[in-house]
């Protein structure tokens, strides 16, 4: 078990490890992605209420999902580096970051595009969701910016994780002071508690995108490790070697 | 152990007390921006009882951003730092300790002349309390929050622009709940939930805030 750890936890292995990974997760993300956007955009039915328009959840949801996962990988990863002083822990912090930025940003695109027809204005500062939506893409600016700032990797690398995990206790805060806010501008919620029962050709394509982003992200993340290592142990010996190798180090 | 404490934030009064220019320039700074809200958006009463909750607020936010990047500079400079980091205290204590100075020296006169301020916005008596409570709460989660911030930047080139990219967005439940709160006063509704959670977040701040201001203050010095 601690073997497994150790090896993976070592740079040149896990720079391997991830190369065979990449398709595995690579592959069952698209063909998952392929059946729901299919399934999604022709087989579901029209919402009743809202008609075509709220097939864009099958972009939205799995964003917003992996905007709040990237930052738990990342707050983990800081956290994990700081406590045990595992390098690849920040390089994940370090690779996660702009993929977490990313989705946040598909997430506040696709809500705001959704908003249009549905509350009739790109933006509501009304709906708390969207609200701390915003305030996450700032945090993870802040984070990327802190990172690029300072130049030795290793203070980089904690003190970016620090503000990690002082941004993770606050994002339950953000999201609970703003729910309290909106509470008091707005009469009625659109989203009910509990909300109508979703209908099964509705709710698999929506389970398979979930699904499907997740193994995307999966390979995206590794594929940025595998470059993030790469960068950080360039004066290493067995980058030189790889470089040198007859395959040309890929 | 809370010798260092005071030791600390009363060296730090002291120096201020010889500048009196870094405690006058962020209240300065909060009374402009108060100023600048009426000219920009007109004089009419209404408007000004409805958003002076909301102006007070973000330019007491931006004023306690103004006083944070001096929080660790000059001690970084002239080394002082330094013997604060090897010296035996516990080092959450002395940042406790030098964040007290900041709050007393930044903090609380803002909360102080708040009042004169909400007048010219013609805000109502008890909302007023109301203000002066929420700032007293706020100001202190603000600066334990932005010495988080400026232990993280401390002598970096590009500190100040980056201290409020990293501070504001985790400022804003502060701001968000204080604001909201005074308004909900001044419209004589039930306000009692905002102050809680701010007195909540203030105690969460004070014991949680100092071990990251720690942390970062040794990270930046490495």
């Amino acid at each position: 078990m601690w073997k497994f750890f150790h090896q993976m936890a070592s740079p040149p292995h896990f720079y391997r490890i991830a190369k065979v990974l990449i398709p595995w997760f690579a592959v069952p993300g698209l063909m998952l992605i392929a059946y729901g956007t299919y399934a999604g955009l022709f087989v579901a039915s029209p919402d009743y209420q809202q008609g075509d328009a709220f097939r864009i959840i099958y972009i939205h949801v799995p964003a917003a999902y992996l905007s709040m996962m990237a930052y738990m990988i990342m707050a983990v990863g800081g956290g994990i580096g700081l406590i045990w002083r595992l390098k690849l822990a920040h390089a994940v912090g370090a690779a996660a970051a702009p993929l977490g930025a990313t989705f946040t940003f598909l997430a506040l695109v696709t809500g705001s595009i959704w908003g249009r027809p549905m509350w009739g204005t790109w933006w509501e500062w009304g709906d708390p969701r969207l609200t701390s939506e915003l305030i996450l893409l700032f945090l993870y600016f802040g984070y990327m910016a802190l990172r690029s700032s300072i130049d030795d990797t290793a203070k980089a690398d904690k003190a970016s994780s620090v503000l990690a995990l002082v941004g993770v206790v606050n994002v339950v805060i953000v999201h609970y002071s703003v729910v309290w806010w909106s509470s008091l501008h707005q009469g009625q919620t659109l989203f009910k508690k509990g909300g109508p029962a979703m209908d099964a050709d509705m709710l698999y394509p929506l389970l398979a995108m979930i699904l499907g982003f997740t193994f995307l992200f999966g390979a995206m993340l590794a594929r940025r490790l595998r470059t993030e290592v790469l960068y950080r142990e360039r004066r290493t010996r067995w980058v030189r070697d790889l470089v040198m190798s007859p395959e040309g180090g890929l | 152990m809370f010798a260092g404490l005071l030791a600390v934030a009363r060296r730090d009064l002291l120096l201020a007390w010889k500048r009196p220019g870094d405690v006058l320039n962020p209240l300065f700074f909060f009374a402009m921006v108060c100023t600048l809200f009426p000219l920009a958006v007109g004089p009419s009463p209404e408007q000004l009882t409805f958003s002076g909750p909301g102006v007070l607020w973000v330019a007491a936010l931006l004023a306690t951003l103004l006083s944070l990047n001096t929080l660790f500079m000059s001690d970084h400079e002239d080394g002082s730092l330094d013997q604060l980091l090897v010296s035996p205290q516990p080092l959450p204590v002395l940042a406790l300790g030098k964040t007290l100075a900041h709050w007393l020296i930044s903090g609380l006169p803002l909360v102080l002349i708040s009042p004169l301020l909400a007048m010219t916005y013609r805000m109502p008596g008890d909302a007023m309390g109301v203000l002066m409570l929420t700032l007293f709460l706020g100001t202190i989660c603000l600066s334990l929050l932005g010495s988080i911030g400026a232990a993280l930047t401390v002598g970096l080139h590009r500190g100040t622009a980056l201290l409020s990219l990293l501070i504001l967005p985790l400022a804003m439940p502060v701001l968000l709940l204080g604001a909201n709160t005074v308004s909900l006063a001044a419209g004589n509704e039930v306000y009692a939930t905002g102050i809680w959670a701010l007195g909540a977040y203030a105690v969460g701040a004070i014991s949680l805030a100092p071990y990251a201001t720690a942390a970062a203050l040794r990270i930046s010095n490495e």
